[in-house]
């Protein structure tokens, strides 16, 4: 399946990547599970989308449950808590 | 109506516009928030604001479309600024215009408090020690909680 992944704020800094075009396997269906699969590739991956941390997400720019199904050609985003206003 | 931009911005202009040619207005509503210059005890030099473009636009819409749902108010602007910010400048205006002063003053208030806990954006602070993002206040979410409950 292929994503649109876009990190923003303190992740995108420790990432040092703002967006990004991945395909990934079929086995990966929602957000959850992608949110596994990247921190697999270690490094400042596994510590910025560590289990613990809070973070939010949003599907094609709606924010949602890590639950989520995933669709095909889809912007994922991750980040964390907002602080506007 | 929604502005996402770097530029400043006159309360007294906006107002203006936003309550011309209706005279079914009887009461606006304005909040202001501004940059202060002491934070969790640093001093501020200065902020960023980040913010997701088009998802911001999306939830700013989503947040308006709540509060027309819940009272009777006839129009909204929320002005957001982004990029480089110091104490003492403005950073957000909400506006709400309604025939009775009730209707605005609660939308005003929802709209700020959802703007908190669910609009993209993000503040970097530059203080006295370095650069840091600012976290969440669990008041904020706790400001959020209380309409939801209502």
């Amino acid at each position: 399946m292929k994503l649109q992944l876009r990190f923003f704020a303190s992740l995108r800094e420790s990432l040092g990547v703002s967006q990004e075009s991945i395909d990934i396997p079929e086995t990966i269906k929602t957000i959850a599970d992608l949110r596994i699969y990247l921190v697999e590739r270690g490094n400042s991956w596994a510590e910025v989308l560590a289990q613990g941390k809070v973070l939010r997400c949003a599907l094609n720019q709606h924010m949602v449950e890590a639950s989520t199904a995933l669709q095909e050609g889809a912007e994922v985003a991750f980040f964390p808590p907002v602080t506007g206003g | 109506m929604i502005r996402i931009q770097e530029a400043d911005f006159d309360v007294s202009t906006e107002i203006t516009a936003l309550r011309k040619g209706d005279l079914l207005v009887g009461a606006v509503v304005t909040f202001v928030g501004t940059v202060r210059d002491i934070n969790e005890g640093s001093q501020i030099k200065g902020m960023t604001l980040e913010h997701y473009p088009g998802m911001t636009e999306k939830a700013l819409d989503e947040i308006i479309t709540q509060a027309k749902t819940r009272w009777e108010i006839r129009n909204t602007l929320v002005i957001h600024r982004v990029g480089s910010l110091l104490p003492e400048d403005q950073i957000v205006l909400v506006a709400v215009t309604s025939a009775h002063r009730g209707e605005a003053f609660a939308a005003c208030e929802f709209i700020m408090d959802y703007l908190k806990t669910a609009a993209p954006f993000w503040k970097k602070e530059e203080t006295s020690e370095g650069a840091r993002w600012v976290d969440a206040r669990v008041t904020d979410a706790a400001a959020m909680a209380r309409w939801l409950k209502s």
